[in-house]
C-alpha cells in the first residue's frame, strides 16, 4: 500500500515502458490570449511549460483569475493555445483530449438525467449496452457512497453529492488523465476533508495523472506530489514548482499539524502571498470578477 | 393553502358571481328584468341551453372537432417548430437570413389569414388547422431557438469531454434543454391551438364549439353564446388541467419554480 515518495521519479509509479517516458501532459512555452470586443487581446497565461507525468498528481494554485480554469481547458482541448504546444502522452494536441477526465469548477451534470444516468452515458454513448453501462454506474455510485441515491436527478442532492456523481462520471471511462478544476470549491469544510479523501483513496487505487487546481494552498499540498505557483495574471507565468515529500498515504485531517507540512507550507505560501496581494492590487474596489 | 379550501375558495367566486349575474337579470333592482335578460340571459337559461346540448348529445360532436383542430394544429406545429427551430439554431448563418421574414410572419394577425385559409383548405377542419398552426409554430418556435441556445455551456463541454458525438449531443443535451424550454411554454401553445380552431370555426365553419357561438349569435340567442362561451372555458380549463398533469410528470427533474411562464 505504501508508495515511496513519489516526488522521487516520476516514471516509479507509471507502468515501465521502452521508450523514453512521455509524460502524460506536457505544456511547452504556451501562452492563451482572449479576443476581447473593442479591445486589445487580452493574454491569459504566457509561456507556461509544464509537465504532469504518468501517474503523478500535480496541483496548481495560483490567485483568482490568474489563469488555471485556461490552463485545464487548454489540456482538455477545449482551447487551443495562441502559442506553444500542448502534448499529450508525446503526442501535440488536436481538437478534444480523449484521454483525458475532466471535473468542471461549474456544476456539469445534465439536469435531465438521474445519477445513474448521468454516470452511465459516457458508456452508453461508446456503444456499452444499456444495462451493462447502468451497473457499472451503479458500481461507481456505491463507490463514491452513493449507492442509495443512483435514481436522483441532479436538483435534489447536496453540492457534495453532486460533485461525487461528477468525480463517478469522470472516472468511469477510467481515463488516463484526470483534469479537476477547484472541484471541492463550494463545498463546507468537512465535506472538503471528505471528498479528499476519497479523491485519494481512489486515485491511490489506480494512479492516473492528475492536474489539480485550487485556489486553496492547504488543500494542494496535502494531496498532491508536487505544487505548482502560478502568478497573478494577466500574462500569468509558473513561478513556484515544489515537490511535495510527505509520505502516502495520507491522513488529510491529521496533515495539517504535521509540522513537515507547515514547514512546506510556509515555504510556498510566502511566494503565493505576494502573487495574491498582487492579484488585489488590481482591484480598486470590491470583490474579485 | 390546504387544496380542499382552495378548492371551496374557487368554487365560492363562482357561486357569487353566478348569484350577482342572477340577481341582476331577474330582479328589478338594475332594471326591467325583461331588457336584463335580453343583454344578459340569466343563469337558468345558459344553464338549460348546456343542458339541453349534453342531454341531446349535439354538444359531442362539436367538442370532438374542436379538440380535433386544437390537437391536430398542436401536433403539427409543434413538430414542424422543433425540427425548424433546430435547423436555424445550428445553423446561424440561415437563421440570420430568415430573421426578418419570421419576426414578419408572427408579427401578421392571424385574423386576416382565416379567409385565405379557408379558399386554401375549404370549410372543414383543417383550415382551423392551419390557423391553429400559425399561433403555435411561433410560440414553440421561440422556445426552441431559445432553449438551443440557452444550453449550459458547462454541462455541453461536459457531455464532449465525456465523448459525446453530434448526433449524441443533440439528443442528450440540446434536444431536453430546447424541450424544457417548450414545455415552459405548453400552456400557452395549447391554449393557443384552440384559439385558433374556435376563431377558425367562428368565422366560417358547419362544427364545433366557435360554429355553436356564431350561430346562436346569429339569432340573437345570448343564451346560446354565454352557453357555447361556457362550455368552451370548461373545456380549456380541463384541458390546461391535463397539461400540468403531463407536466409534471415530463419536467421531474427541473426544481420548482424554474423558468415558469
Ligand atoms: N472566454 C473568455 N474571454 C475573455 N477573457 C477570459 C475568458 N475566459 C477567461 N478569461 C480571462 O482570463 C483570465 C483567467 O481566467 P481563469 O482561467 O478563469 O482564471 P482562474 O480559473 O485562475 O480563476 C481572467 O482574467 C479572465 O477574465
Ligand atoms: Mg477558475
Amino acid at each position: 500500500m505504501s508508495v515511496p515518495s513519489p516526488s522521487s521519479s516520476p516514471a516509479s509509479s507509471a507502468p515501465a515502458s521502452s521508450a523514453p517516458a512521455h509524460p502524460a501532459i506536457g505544456f511547452r512555452d504556451i501562452s492563451i490570449a482572449f479576443d476581447i470586443a473593442g479591445r486589445n487581446r487580452f493574454v491569459a497565461v504566457q509561456d507556461v511549460t509544464l509537465d504532469v507525468a504518468e501517474g503523478e498528481f500535480v496541483a496548481i494554485v495560483g490567485p483568482t483569475g490568474s489563469g488555471k480554469s485556461t490552463l485545464l481547458n487548454a489540456a482538455a482541448g477545449l482551447l487551443t493555445p495562441a502559442a506553444g504546444t500542448v502534448s499529450i502522452f508525446g503526442r501535440p494536441l488536436s481538437g478534444l483530449n480523449a484521454q483525458a477526465g475532466y471535473l468542471f469548477q461549474q456544476d456539469a451534470l445534465m439536469p435531465w438525467k438521474t445519477a445513474v444516468e448521468n454516470v452511465a452515458i459516457s458508456l452508453e454513448a461508446a456503444g456499452t449496452r444499456r444495462a451493462e453501462a447502468r451497473a457499472r454506474a451503479r458500481d461507481w455510485l456505491a463507490r463514491v457512497g452513493l449507492a442509495a441515491f443512483a435514481e436522483r436527478y441532479p436538483h435534489t442532492l447536496s453540492g457534495g453529492q453532486r460533485k461525487r456523481v461528477a468525480l463517478a462520471q469522470a472516472l468511469i471511462r477510467d481515463p488516463r488523465i484526470i483534469l479537476m478544476d477547484e472541484p471541492f470549491g463550494p463545498l463546507d469544510a468537512q465535506t472538503r476533508l471528505i471528498m479528499g479523501e476519497l479523491l485519494l483513496r481512489l486515485w491511490s487505487e489506480n494512479r492516473k495523472a492528475v492536474l489539480f487546481v485550487t485556489h486553496d494552498l492547504e488543500e494542494a499540498i496535502s494531496l498532491a506530489d508536487r505544487v505548482v505557483i502560478l502568478s497573478a495574471g494577466p500574462a500569468a507565468r509558473v513561478v513556484g514548482d515544489f515537490p511535495i515529500a510527505l509520505d502516502r498515504p495520507r491522513d488529510i485531517g491529521e496533515l495539517k499539524v504535521d509540522p513537515a507540512f507547515l514547514a512546506i507550507h510556509r515555504d510556498i505560501w510566502h511566494l503565493l502571498k505576494t502573487e495574491v496581494l498582487k492579484a488585489y492590487s488590481e482591484i480598486p474596489t470590491g470583490d474579485a470578477p | 393553502m390546504k387544496s380542499w379550501l382552495l378548492l371551496a375558495l374557487q368554487v365560492g367566486v363562482a357561486v357569487v358571481l353566478i348569484l350577482a349575474w342572477h340577481v341582476v337579470s331577474t330582479t328589478n333592482l338594475f332594471g326591467d328584468p325583461k331588457t336584463m335578460a335580453f343583454f344578459f340571459s340569466t343563469p337558468s337559461d345558459v344553464a338549460a341551453q348546456v343542458w339541453d346540448w349534453f342531454q341531446g348529445g349535439t354538444i359531442w360532436y362539436n367538442l370532438w372537432i374542436t379538440l380535433s383542430e386544437a390537437a391536430l394544429s398542436f401536433v403539427i406545429g409543434a413538430f414542424a417548430a422543433l425540427v425548424i427551430g433546430f435547423w436555424f439554431a445550428r445553423k446561424p448563418m440561415l437563421a440570420s437570413v430568415f430573421d426578418p421574414y419570421v419576426k414578419g410572419a408572427n408579427a401578421l394577425p392571424r385574423v386576416v389569414l382565416a379567409p385565405i385559409f379557408t379558399l386554401w383548405f375549404g370549410l372543414g377542419i383543417w383550415s382551423k388547422v392551419a390557423l391553429g398552426f400559425t399561433l403555435v409554430f411561433f410560440i414553440v418556435f421561440f422556445n426552441v431557438v431559445q432553449g438551443v441556445k440557452e444550453v449550459d455551456r458547462t454541462v455541453l463541454s461536459n457531455a464532449r469531454m465525456l465523448g459525446l458525438n453530434e448526433r449524441q449531443l443533440l439528443r442528450h443535451v440540446y434536444l431536453p434543454s430546447a424541450l424544457s424550454w417548450v414545455f415552459s411554454s405548453l400552456h400557452t401553445s395549447i391554449g393557443f391551438a384552440v384559439v385558433g380552431a374556435v376563431v377558425g370555426e367562428y368565422l366560417g365553419s358547419a362544427a364545433g364549439l366557435g360554429y355553436l357561438i356564431q350561430q346562436a349569435e346569429g339569432m340573437f340567442d345570448v343564451a346560446g353564446v354565454f352557453a357555447g362561451m361556457f362550455v368552451l372555458a370548461a373545456f380549456v380549463i380541463l384541458i390546461d388541467w391535463g397539461v400540468t398533469i403531463a407536466e409534471r410528470r415530463l419536467l421531474v427533474w427541473q426544481p420548482k419554480g424554474h423558468h415558469d411562464t
